[in-house]
């Protein structure tokens, strides 16, 4: 028989029924029986994608960086594109969807985290590995799916200092015993910031964390595309609600426009297009 | 002028030359008047227009067209198209379903990353090739560095039912001499003669007759995201018209957990050091 094969779930079915589970078992710890009434949301998460269950150290690391990604605010792409789903009426799903599209991003989304990662593998509390790194520019491989992002991962591309936010994220998150990496990002956040020519941005943040909390890049990407949907949702529903009367359409300038059927212009541009086939 | 000045310019509108529309008069679409001067596109042309701002010739359009229809099947079974299947079971919407499975699509051993890897390879191949590399060396060394050539071998079965029934029509329409398709098959025979044993696939065809339609790898990528498509809404259908869950139902015996054994969480908990 075809099965599928499972570290994270044991299941025993119902007597009289192939289809319903009698208990369910996550790494080993009994869901509806224990962990219901005695394991928080964050240490039910940490569990599911590390194995263990976390010490109180790591569930606050945990929690403090769900709390710092849970919502982007409105500005952030991934929540422009989940309100742009809200704002027509598009389904709960597509609005998540878009966001996670979008928020998958190497600019500025989970993929940027993931490389961020790498270079945490790569580099470890090397200062020196890190300036050398940063500063050469990435570079784009046409064989990969993924576009190159223009700016070092983990850096904001478009920021002049380290903005607020990411700064009380970090020094919140560094006191934590369970965290030395973020401890040396912070130590060691202005001669990365010279190396980079960028301040600091959340996503290097995040990648600190995620990897002080034991995970690897491809771990860190999947809990950064989930930890930050409660904002999108949240603004999608606010959206759908508010209309689209009252959501930026924005103007376009177009650089060729051949102009109205019928006038000269269009006459010449068809007659190129014909010759072209 | 800093990063904020930059994105101050762009604050509330777009520059483009790709397109608008002005409601209620018309569109325009990489310059030209979708009603009028692209009018005769069928949805395929303006697909790929829109990709490369090209037309192609009817013959390369028939092969082209070849991608899309010899590459959608309607076999729930196939990882993307039970995405779809399983929002039909489960009751989810068509669009839901389907853009799902055409975003699942985008695999590393099919689909999308094996396109773009396939293509770029042939094109960066080709170029070398003509400028004197060997292309025995480059296919090893493909192989040492990527561990394997995107649009060669694959994951269930060795050889691809696809490629007698498209290379008849790239025959039928004069194109079966075209330098990428011509290199492509050499690399097979280089694949064969070597202990690899891969065959070239749909991927690695399509992707040679690409580029001989001058098509870049990032181009050829664009163009090859729905080529599973026209499989994807027959699998919906028939699990949405079912009775709801009969798809692929998984019986607890399914499961076969390979975990530790079961444990107690307060034990966990309480044996946690004081300092936490």
């Amino acid at each position: 028989m075809e099965v599928i094969h499972t570290r994270i779930w044991q299941e025993q079915a119902e007597p009289d029924n192939a289809f319903a589970a009698l208990s369910c078992h996550c790494h080993g710890y009994d869901v509806y029986g224990e962990l219901l009434a005695q394991a928080s949301w964050i240490e039910y998460l940490f569990l599911l994608f590390r194995g263990e269950a976390p010490t109180k150290q790591q569930a606050r690391l945990l929690e403090g960086l769900a709390i710092a990604l849970a919502n982007p605010g409105p500005r952030d792409a991934s929540v422009h594109a989940a309100m742009c789903g809200g704002v027509g009426g598009s389904t709960s799903a597509s609005c998540l969807m878009a966001a996670l599209a979008v928020g998958a991003g190497a600019s500025g989304g989970a993929r940027e985290v993931f490389n961020a990662m790498q270079d945490w593998q790569a580099r470890g509390t090397e200062l020196s590995m890190w300036q050398s790194g940063l500063a050469v520019k990435p570079v784009n491989d046409p064989a990969d799916v993924w576009p190159v992002a223009g700016h070092p991962a983990g850096f904001d591309p478009y920021g002049v200092r380290c903005t607020t936010p990411v700064l009380q994220t970090l020094a919140h998150l560094a006191a934590l015993d369970c965290a030395p990496s973020l401890s040396w990002l912070q130590d060691n956040r202005a001669a990365l910031e010279i190396a980079a020519g960028l301040p600091l941005a959340m996503l290097g943040v995040a990648a600190a964390a995620l990897r002080d909390l034991g995970c690897t890049p491809e771990q860190g990407e999947m809990l950064h595309l989930m930890l930050r949907l409660p904002g999108a949702a949240a603004h999608a529903l606010e959206q759908r609600d508010t209309g689209y009367k009252n959501f930026p359409f924005f103007q376009i300038e177009l650089e060729n426009d051949p102009g109205p059927t019928g006038s000269n212009n269009s006459q010449a541009i068809k007659s190129v297009v014909e010759k072209t086939v | 002028m800093n990063g904020p000045q930059m994105l101050e310019e762009h604050v509330g509108k777009l520059v483009t030359s790709m397109g608008t529309f002005f409601p209620g008069e018309r569109v325009v679409f990489r310059g030209h008047d979708l009603f009028a001067s692209l009018n005769d596109m069928d949805w395929l042309q303006l697909y790929l227009f829109g990709i490369t701002g090209r037309r192609y010739t009817q013959q390369q359009m028939r092969v082209l067209h070849v991608f899309w229809t010899h590459n959608s099947y309607p076999d729930a079974r196939l990882w993307n198209n039970r995405v779809a299947a399983l929002a039909g079971t489960a009751r989810s919407t068509g669009a839901l379903g389907i853009a799902a499975a055409l975003a699942v699509s985008e695999a590393k051993i099919f689909g999308g990353a094996s396109q773009l890897r396939s293509c770029e390879f042939l094109t960066r191949a080709k170029k070398m090739v003509d400028e004197g590399a060997d292309l025995e060396t480059l296919v090893r060394a493909e192989i040492k560095e990527k561990r394997g050539i995107g649009g060669y071998g694959r994951p269930i079965v060795p050889t691809d039912e696809r490629i007698a029934p498209i290379m008849a029509i790239v025959r039928e329409q004069g194109l079966e001499n075209g330098p990428h398709l011509k290199l492509a098959f050499e690399v097979e025979r280089i694949l064969l003669q070597g202990r690899w044993r891969w065959h070239i696939n749909s991927v690695g065809l399509a992707a040679a007759l690409a580029a001989d339609c001058g098509m870049s790898p990032k181009e050829f990528y664009l163009l090859s995201m729905p080529v599973f498509l026209a499989g994807m809404p027959p699998c919906y259908l028939d699990a949405a018209e079912k009775p709801e869950g009969h798809l692929f139902p998984l019986p607890c015996r399914m499961l076969s957990y390979e975990g530790v054994p079961c444990r107690s969480w307060h034990a966990a908990k309480s044996t946690v050091s004081p300092d936490e």
